[in-house]
């Protein structure tokens, strides 16, 4: 883990307040596993703010990318950077998914929670290391929540179903719609799966559900407000079997069934 | 070279800027991102007998200029930190003192963990003045006899370097210094945070789930430098300084004012350098203003 001095390479709006930043920051690029966050501090806001965290979508080539959407007072000042601007990047950070699945990987995003799943299937795709097809299930409400589709499908022998509350895109209806058409057809013929998931807590608890229920290993990825990002605060809780497990740490990715849902 | 060296009522620190209790974790987390080689100490999160699950969520709330939260001491148990911790930090962390920080929800249960530290850290402060959890805090810090009672309770138990960390929401730091005084206490710590509240207007509900939380950041500074000045011009005990240091120039006020080290917390989250900065800071300052050691800027304030 390093305090990295980077520099932002470019920053660009892609749409309904969803933006890619991509920063120059050799160390994390090389030491950052799917799932695994950084901690960035925002040059915009006054000196003591705190850090915002955010999932890797992609790294290579000594950059990482970070897709996100303008949400509060954080990303809004963070949209302000330019490229060529400095910025202190602290990571990585946290447990991340395992890169490896024994049958199909079934990516369940929702919104810009497809940020880390993007980064999943790329490395996925690349090593083999699933013994199952690589299929992508986002969801949002709208065809404007969708993110990152073509560079999904551009890797190549993954497959993409949708879903939007609006019926914009794909099914209308819940991620969790086609999700469980595959659940059943994978389970009529017998074939071993499992699931990895990041988006709202909401369609996580649904995936999670169904990862336990069906005896599946499920992957969840947690999304909290954190102060530290390092696991000395103990700000970013989440119930688990074990009791409050911190998510920068103990998470954000952890087994569906250690969580506890209130 | 300007001498950095101090002894906080007998913990000698390599330099005079420590971390905070609850914002350095055990020790070892911000290893990669700190510069240790820059700190005089490591305050550890609260421990007490038995492990805690801290409050409910959310506990926390960024605020202009600082952080309103209500942790509420999860931690682990004395037990799993002399048998884990303790020994993980020393591998990890050579060299920089390590302060057990330690509450309770009786004298007795103070007392024993201090009794059970033994000697394998380095220094005991003892937490009286935590806002966001009912044992452990009010009960103890805010009335001087039981403070004197409990503080002399965790003498008798330990021969380690006793500091006692204070609550800044009294109308008068005097009558708690003289009874940490009276009560064998080594050094003193200043502030905690301030008892404080924020309230989400729109769905008319507390922001945090126990409802009140302790402010810290660099909003409080201004209030725990003249606490730390009153206190000094009250005692003759060592104090560790806390409450906003982002930079050399608070620590520097911290020392000037009567502290003898300060700690750095919450900018930590922020900014994990600015343990090297405060510490560059201190140094340079000394140099230009022609003080030899650190030890000369405690409590050189000149006045009227």
């Amino acid at each position: 883990m390093t305090d990295e001095k980077s520099t932002v390479v470019s920053h660009e709006e892609i749409g309904s307040g969803y933006r890619r930043l991509v920063v120059e920051a050799p160390a994390l690029a090389e030491a950052v596993t799917p799932g695994q966050f950084v901690h960035v501090r925002v040059p915009a806001l006054e000196a003591s703010a705190l850090r915002r965290p955010f999932s890797v979508f992609d790294a290579e080539g000594g950059r990482i990318t970070i897709l996100y959407k303008e949400v509060g007072r954080g990303t809004a000042a963070l949209g302000q950077v330019r490229p060529g601007d400095a910025l202190n990047v602290m990571g990585p950070l946290g447990r991340g998914f395992p890169e490896k699945c024994d049958g199909a990987a079934l990516l369940v995003g929702g919104g810009y929670g497809v940020a880390p799943l993007y980064f999943l299937a790329k490395r996925l795709v690349a090593s083999g290391a699933a013994a199952g097809p690589v299929k992508l299930f986002a969801g949002g409400r709208t065809k404007a929540d969708l993110l990152a589709i073509d560079r999904f499908e551009a890797l190549g022998g993954v497959e993409v179903r949708l879903a939007t509350n609006d019926g914009s895109a794909g099914v209308k209806g819940l991620v969790t719609d086609p999700l469980d058409d595959e659940l059943i057809s994978l389970r009529n013929a017998g074939s071993r799966f499992e699931i990895f998931a990041c988006g709202p807590d909401p369609m996580l608890r649904a995936v999670a559900m169904r990862a336990t229920g069906t005896g599946a290993k499920g992957w969840i990825s947690m999304d909290r407000h954190m102060i530290c990002g390092v696991g000395v605060c103990y700000a970013c809780i989440q119930k688990t079997v074990r009791g409050n497990s911190r998510c920068c740490v103990e998470g954000p990715v952890f087994a569906a069934e250690d969580l506890v849902w209130d | 070279m300007t001498d950095t060296k101090v002894n906080l009522g007998g913990l000698e620190m390599p330099t005079p800027v420590a971390a905070a209790s609850g914002t350095f974790g055990y020790g070892f987390e911000y290893l990669g991102a700190v510069d240790y080689s820059k700190l005089g100490a490591v305050t550890a999160k609260g421990i007490r007998t038995e492990p805690w699950p801290g409050n409910a969520m959310p506990r926390h709330c960024e605020v202009p200029g600082g952080l309103v939260n209500a942790i509420g001491l999860q931690g682990t148990g004395v037990d799993h930190f002399l048998e884990y911790t303790v020994p993980w930090y020393r591998q990890q962390v050579a060299g920089v003192p390590l302060v057990a920080n330690i509450w309770g929800a009786s004298v007795e249960g103070y007392a024993e963990v201090a009794a059970k530290m033994g000697d394998s850290v380095d220094a005991i402060e003892m937490n009286v003045s935590c806002p966001n959890v009912k044992a452990g805090g009010h009960t103890f810090g805010q009335d001087p006899a039981v403070l004197g009672e409990v503080v002399a309770a965790v003498r008798k138990a330990t021969r380690l370097p006793l500091l006692v960390k204070l609550a800044p929401n009294v109308p008068s730091i005097v009558p708690y210094v003289k009874a940490c005084e009276d009560a064998g206490a080594d050094a003193l710590s200043l502030i905690n945070t301030i008892p404080a509240m924020v309230i989400d207007i729109e769905r008319r509900v507390p922001v945090l789930a126990n409802v009140t939380g302790g402010l810290s950041g660099r909003g409080i500074h201004p209030a725990a430098v003249k606490l730390v000045y009153d206190a000094h011009r009250a005692t003759k005990l060592p104090i560790l300084a806390m409450g906003g240091v982002y930079g050399a120039k608070d620590a520097i006020e911290f020392l000037l004012a009567g502290a003898t080290a300060v700690a750095v917390g919450t900018a930590t989250f922020t900014n994990p350098g600015v343990i090297a900065e405060v510490y560059d800071g201190i140094v340079t300052y000394c140099e230009r203003q022609g003080f030899a050691s650190v030890r000369d800027l405690v409590g050189a304030l000149k006045e009227g």
